[in-house]
């Protein structure tokens, strides 16, 4: 039947009922479409500058911004340009969602591995926290731990503090700076001294396990050794470290380094809620794995500790890894709401206070979505390395 | 008739290399509930050393939980269980102990995937025993060579079929240097053809003198190599006795019908 129909009806019809031609030509009319859409934004926005008089390029990078950041982990003033304005605002976004990338990481696994704990109250407080972070808002935890918690601080006069060094207010967290002094870089010396001593000593106490199965605390050996020897030549020397220790002059603290508030707040809200969800995943990650590899484990001997570490995380890491990497990503595209309570990110100042002065809105929105594009397959790719180290081999 | 009987060929019957006296096992009165549920209603059990028992009995009448009461994966609440001379009770140590001197081969192999069948032997030889690491391969490619797999050392489980992964999981728990191997249906998530090749494996070991446990419904292995068959039903022992009797003269009526029934599918 359907063959008749078709030799009947020619060519045109032969070509369009060959799967192939057909897919073509829906991804050729698909492609068409979106490019003619773009295509007229931009056509549109162009011609909008123009007529408002704004030169387009990327020539504005180079003028002065004439506004001050509150922030900045490099030298920065009003006279610097918008180039520089964007390096900043990069470095803090970067800042920000590195930070809380280690800090979710961390505070996530403990989490999800306490909710399979058999403490009731360990297994009981990690649900809450789970159940709490997870389902509120993140705009609304940022603003709970900026508005709520940070701000409602005392004022600097009555910080709360620390042995005189560390101060704590509605203006940030205060922090002694080191000011190294002569002498210190022998102190540094024996810490990488230390550090390599440290690997030797792991890479003997492995050796000496192959060759005669004793088994040597090489870490928590190593991790004092690298702590303590360094301190020892450090007292020693005669503390060749100043540290330049906050002080409350008038209504405000002078020296040391701070850590404002609005960093603070960020950096609570990204790490909690993204933490709530990595520690979910971490255990239907360490669940997925069957029971069967912890009674495996148990009947050879194994003690609960290493069957974890050996046995249960490496399987469930491949589990956890590719929701873990959305994560990541997540948190780093969320950090883009610090413009809701005034934190110096890329969005906020180049996105914000920049496209606002200047009016270059395509340039800025399309560097600003590059980097965003760079940073994100940037992470992905790394945990794709690491992914492919951790398949497992099938036949 | 039962088709393995003529796939293993008994060679008449493997000599027994039971020590009289000795017991290696002590059951006494033990008893184990889940819940309200009381799966094993007083077990009384003696296990000489170089024994070789095999149990079997309908699905859930308790069998995989007796034998995982022996190494302690599951907990008894009434009664005495002494394994070589300790007796299980919550004691950390003891139950340590009890795990280096009792090996273990489940249904379902449960090989770790992430490592290779070499790393599989040697994790537990040096992360329990402190062997060292030169040691503990060369005890792995003896075991690997005993179950006849020393050639897919390097490979991983995913790789290899279910019956090699059985005989690796053997080799796995020999590696340990048990005094006592307890088998869960080892052969029964295996195809036929593959089943063979892991009971000559453990026809084998049975033939170098280990104390054996084995839940199964081979009866050509039992009658190949058992000193004695035990019938486990609703959580009772209902019988026992050397093989030839068991199956030749079952003297409990619900022997003689759960033997029809295996004997006859
Ligand atoms: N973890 C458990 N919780 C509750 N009941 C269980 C559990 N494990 C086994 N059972 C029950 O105990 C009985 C005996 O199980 P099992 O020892 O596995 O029997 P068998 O190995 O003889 O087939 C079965 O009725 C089973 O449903
Ligand atoms: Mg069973």
């Amino acid at each position: 039947m359907a063959d008749k129909r078709t030799t009947r009806s020619g060519g045109f019809a032969r070509l369009w009922n060959d799967p192939t031609v057909r897919a073509r030509t829906f991804q050729i009319l698909t492609a068409l479409v979106v490019v003619y859409f773009f295509w007229t934004i931009f056509q549109n926005t162009v011609a909008n500058m123009e007529r408002r008089g704004i030169s387009t390029g990327l020539g504005f990078l180079s003028q002065p911004s004439g506004f001050g950041i509150v922030m900045s982990l490099i030298p920065y003033n009003e006279t610097m340009s918008y180039g520089r304005t964007f390096w900043v605002g990069l470095l803090n976004t970067l800042l920000v969602s590195g930070l809380g990338i280690v800090l979710a990481t961390i505070v996530g696994f403990i989490v999800g591995i306490g909710r399979l704990s058999k403490n009731w109250l360990v297994s009981t407080l990690s649900a809450v926290f789970v159940d709490t972070f997870r389902n509120i808002p993140l705009l609304l935890q940022i603003f709970f731990w900026y508005f709520a918690v940070l701000r409602n601080l005392p004022g600097p006069r009555q910080s709360m503090e620390i042995g005189e060094m560390f101060f704590l207010n509605n203006r940030g967290l205060y922090l002694p700076a080191p000011l190294p002094e002569e002498g210190m870089g022998v102190v540094w010396g024996v810490l990488v001294l230390a550090l390599i001593g440290a690997v030797l000593l792991y890479r003997w106490a492995r050796k000496r396990q192959e060759a005669t199965g004793q088994q040597f605390p090489a870490i928590r050996v190593g991790i004092a050794m690298v702590i303590g020897l360094p301190l020892v030549v450090f007292l020693a020397m005669g503390s060749p470290m100043d540290w330049d220790v906050p002080e409350l002059r008038g209504f405000n603290f002078r020296g040391g380094i701070v850590m404002i508030p609005e960093l603070g707040a960020l950096l609570l809200a990204l790490t909690v809620y993204t933490a709530a969800f990595i520690a979910e995943i971490v255990r239907s990650g360490i669940q997925a794995v069957s029971h069967g590899q912890t009674e495996a484990s148990a009947a050879l001997g194994l003690k609960r500790g290493t069957t974890l570490r050996l046995v249960i995380i490496p399987q469930a890491m491949r589990v956890i890894i590719p929701p873990l990497t959305s994560q990541y990503l997540n948190l780093t595209k969320n950090s883009s709401l610090a413009v809701a309570i005034g934190y110096p990110d890329l969005v906020s100042v180049f996105m914000g206070t920049t496209l606002n002065q200047t009016g270059q809105a395509v340039e800025i929105v399309a560097i600003t979505m590059l980097v965003y594009l760079t940073i994100s397959l940037t992470i992905s790719f790394l945990m794709n390395i690491y992914n492919k180290a951790a398949a497992l081999k099938e036949r | 008739m039962n088709q393995e009987t003529e796939l293993i060929q008994p060679p008449a019957q493997v000599a027994s290399k039971a020590v009289k006296g000795e017991a290696i096992i002590k059951v006494i009165d033990m008893h184990k509930w889940y819940e309200q549920f009381h799966v094993l209603r007083g077990l009384n059990l003696e296990v000489s050393k170089g024994e070789r028992i095999v149990i079997c009995g309908p699905s859930g009448s308790g069998k995989s939980t007796f034998i995982r009461c022996i190494n302690r994966l599951e907990e008894h609440q009434r009664g005495q269980i002494i394994v070589d001379g300790i007796e299980l009770t919550d004691d950390l140590r003891n139950i340590d102990t009890i795990r280096r001197e009792v090996g273990m081969v489940f249904q379902h192999f449960n090989l770790f995937p992430h490592l290779t069948v070499l790393e599989n032997c040697c994790l537990a030889p040096i992360w329990v025993r402190k062997t060292p690491r030169k040691e503990a391969e060369q005890i792995a490619m003896k075991y690997l060579e005993r179950v006849k797999i020393p050639d897919q050392a390097k490979k991983y489980p995913g790789q290899l079929s279910g019956g090699q992964q059985q005989r690796v999981a053997i080799a796995r728990s020999l590696c340990m240097n048990p005094k006592i191997m307890l088998f869960d249906e080892p052969t029964s998530a295996l195809d036929p053809e593959m089943i063979k090749e892991v009971l000559d494996v453990m026809i084998e070991l049975a033939e170098s003198g280990m104390t054996m446990l084995c839940v199964t419904h081979e009866m050509g292995f039992a009658k190949t190599v058992a000193d004695r068959v035990i019938f486990m039903d609703q959580g009772e022992i209902v019988e026992q006795g050397i093989p030839k009797e068991f199956f030749g003269n079952p003297r409990e009526a619900r022997t003689r019908q759960f033997l029809q029934q295996i004997l006859n599918h």
